[in-house]
């Protein structure tokens, strides 16, 4: 073992700045154009002024940014040790974290299209504690590429007893899954044709503001509604909308996923894909506690169906375009190979997803039915009241709404009562929910670390209980909502006997 | 399976301190009282929105004093706790009831709270965390020499328990 005191502190990679001052420039043109056009469309100040504010203004702005950038750089020292690493930051408050080698669970190299350009790759070293606690992740902004791969090989390396003898040394490892163009048609039945091309319609509708275009805009469409009439303007309008949002979430569905490959190399699973940015996540096993297999509605009706990881340690993120949710080990893929992936992620033979599922009790179908039925009511309720008091064009709008709530509601509470389920293996408690996506989580029993039932007076009536068996990875919590108290009980005592077996009785 | 039906969760073996109904019964005067003296300030004060002011005044007490009367004795009975070798067990709620297991081995911390009202009364509430961000265990109304014993006991255990508490 080298003396932890005799290894030389290291600096970030100088080019770092080079990519902050192209990031900066790139947003002052995004923001300056339309300043600048707003600002001359305006008519208040001479051209000449408003060029020369606008330069003046981007000067200072990436001048201040790249400073402190150049200052944060040159003051964050890093090193690693064969103990642990250390990083040194802050320009005036200075700080000083150590992560000791065996708590990091996960090495994410992370290089956006302009950390390429420049060679260079952010580096997150996670611990596995709480997702939620910022002192538990390290990372370096940033790192030559080739540092940052050496980096995460070196740190998920784990010194001998976990050598695979079966997986002869210079062999390439495992690939477990590689992309298939094929999966691309899980796209179009997501939810983000939809969401895209809404959030299209919203920029292109900001981008009209900038240029002073709105009147003209709104004008056209006017002119367009009283030619073809307005139940044809609106399916066309919708179709557009989808079709923009479609090829929007084809091409990031594309960007995310190209190259897509999950591997294993030792005890570490490895997830690398991208298009334009490059991003690679290493998980190790040990901090596996299982897979949740995911099938949204459109995926679930075509046979597909994602995996995400259950681990310690992965920030749980709520996604805000395709393909950016860190747990994801593979995308929508047809079931089967969902199935075979999760079976060799988790080393068993058969998949704990494909295990029998137990359905809940009609009672938690009536439940949902009463819920839905009552949440439209309180929502024409108020509609009528206004209606009644102070505008009865409300009292159309309630009727109209009924019409489509109430067969709504009613379709997401069966569809929710039909997602509910529980069942066990040998080793994994699976617990089944969700709305419009069937999410099915398989829980290994080492990874259960408490047993919570739950039971409101409705419920302790009808015999059923929300069973929840907590963890420390991922949401912390996966619920059995709504199921037969006993026989769940049951289950959860086959699951983990050691654990509940002193408080249960029979009677 | 046979006999499948009949599986149910025991009551943990220990009640919490009697002072607790107390201290319950504050908690809920201090949430009801307040509401109901302003409903009546008002309701004197303002003539126009007196019928209102009345009925939500009335509201306020039908609910209020059987919650007062009623829910610190209901939870005296439900809230219950027990520690074994192997695990912690509690049981809370009153309407809504909560049964909780965590075993000694995934126990990372164990900590007490008083607030003022529970100085007052020498009680304490007991919280034993896990790696789960959802699996705290809490158990209100301890004796505080009983919860600070606890404590000492608890934190001894999940000690010599091997394991990684994730």
């Amino acid at each position: 073992m080298t003396d932890a005191e005799d290894i030389a502190w290291q600096k970030l990679d100088k080019r770092t700045l080079g990519v902050t001052t192209a990031g900066m420039l790139g947003v002052c043109v995004a923001i300056g154009v339309p300043v600048t056009s707003g600002l001359i469309n305006n008519d208040a100040l001479p051209v000449p002024l408003v060029l020369l504010l606008v330069l003046a203004g981007v000067v200072v702005v990436v001048g201040a940014v790249v400073l402190y950038d150049y200052l944060r750089i040159r003051k964050t020292w890093f090193r690693v040790t064969d103990e642990k690493v250390e990083l040194r930051t802050g320009i005036l408050r200075r700080q000083h974290r150590a992560v000791h080698r065996e708590r990091i669970r996960t090495v994410d190299v992370h290089a956006h299209p302009l950390y390429r350009v420049f060679g260079v790759a952010k580096v997150h070293i996670g611990t596995g504690e709480h997702a939620e606690s910022e002192g538990s992740q390290l990372t370096l902004d940033a790192v030559s590429r080739s540092f940052a791969d050496m980096l995460r090989d070196d740190l998920l390396t784990r010194p001998a007893p976990t050598v695979d003898s079966d997986e002869p040394v210079g062999e390439p490892p495992p690939v477990l899954a590689e992309f298939d163009l094929g999966w691309l048609r899980y796209v179009p039945v997501s939810i983000w044709p939809g969401v895209l091309g809404v959030a299209a319609c919203g920029v292109a509708w900001q981008i009209t503001d900038w240029f002073g275009l709105r009147d003209s805009v709104l004008g056209q469409a006017a002119e367009l509604i009283r030619e073809l009439s307005l139940w044809t303007v609106i399916p066309l309008a919708v179709v557009v909308v989808l079709v923009v949002g479609l090829v929007a979430s084809l091409a990031f569905g594309v960007e995310a996923w190209w190259n897509f490959r999950l591997q294993r190399t030792g005890d570490t699973l490895q997830v690398r894909r991208g298009l334009l940015i490059h991003r690679s996540l290493s998980l190790a096993e040990d901090r596996l506690r299982g897979v949740e297999l995911v099938e949204p509605y459109g995926a679930r009706l075509l046979g597909g169906g994602r995996l995400e990881a259950v681990a310690t340690g992965i920030r749980d993120n709520k996604p805000d375009q395709p393909g950016e949710d860190t747990k994801v080990l593979l995308p929508e893929a047809p079931r089967e190979i969902a199935q075979r992936v999760a079976a060799e992620i988790l080393r068993e033979p058969e998949s704990p997803t494909t295990a029998d599922i137990t359905g809940h009790p009609r009672a938690a179908l009536r439940r949902r039915l009463v819920w839905a039925v009552a949440a439209v009511a309180v929502v024409e309720a108020v509609l009528v009241v206004i209606g009644l008091t102070v505008t009865s064009i409300l009292l159309h709008v309630a009727w109209i709404s009924a019409l489509v709530l109430l067969p709504g509601a009613l379709f997401v509470a069966i569809e929710n009562y039909r997602n509910l389920g529980h069942g066990h293996t040998a080793d994994y408690l699976l617990v089944r929910y969700g709305v419009l996506a069937r999410r099915t989580a398989a829980l290994r029993r080492s990874g259960i670390i408490g047993v919570t039932v739950r039971q409101s007076p409705f419920q302790r009536r009808l015999g059923l209980a929300d069973l929840t068996a907590t963890t420390g990875a991922g949401s912390g919590a996966f619920t059995a909502y709504d199921a037969d108290a006993a026989e769940a009980l049951g289950v959860a005592g086959r699951v983990v006997p050691e654990l509940l077996d002193p408080f249960v009785v029979r009677d | 399976m046979p006999g499948e039906q009949s599986l149910r969760l025991r009551a943990p073996k220990n009640l919490v301190d009697r002072r607790a109904v107390t201290w319950w019964t504050v908690r809920a005067l201090l949430d009801v009282v307040p509401v109901a003296v302003v409903l009546g300030v008002l309701a004197a004060v303002l003539e126009e929105p007196r019928p209102w002011l009345v009925a939500a005044l009335v509201a306020t007490l039908v609910v209020g004093i059987p919650y007062v009367l009623i829910m610190p004795r209901w939870r005296y009975r439900v809230h219950r706790w027990e520690s074994t070798d192997e695990a912690v067990y509690a049981r809370s709620g009153w309407l809504w009831q909560e049964w909780r297991v965590a075993p000694m081995s995934r126990i990372q911390t164990v900590d007490t709270v008083r607030g003022p009202l529970q100085q007052l009364f020498r009680l304490s509430t007991l919280t034993v965390t896990t790696a789960s961000a959802k699996g705290a265990i809490k158990i209100d109304g301890l004796d505080h020499e009983l919860a600070a014993d606890l404590v000492a006991r608890l934190t001894a255990i999940a000690q010599a328990t091997p394991g990684d508490a994730t």
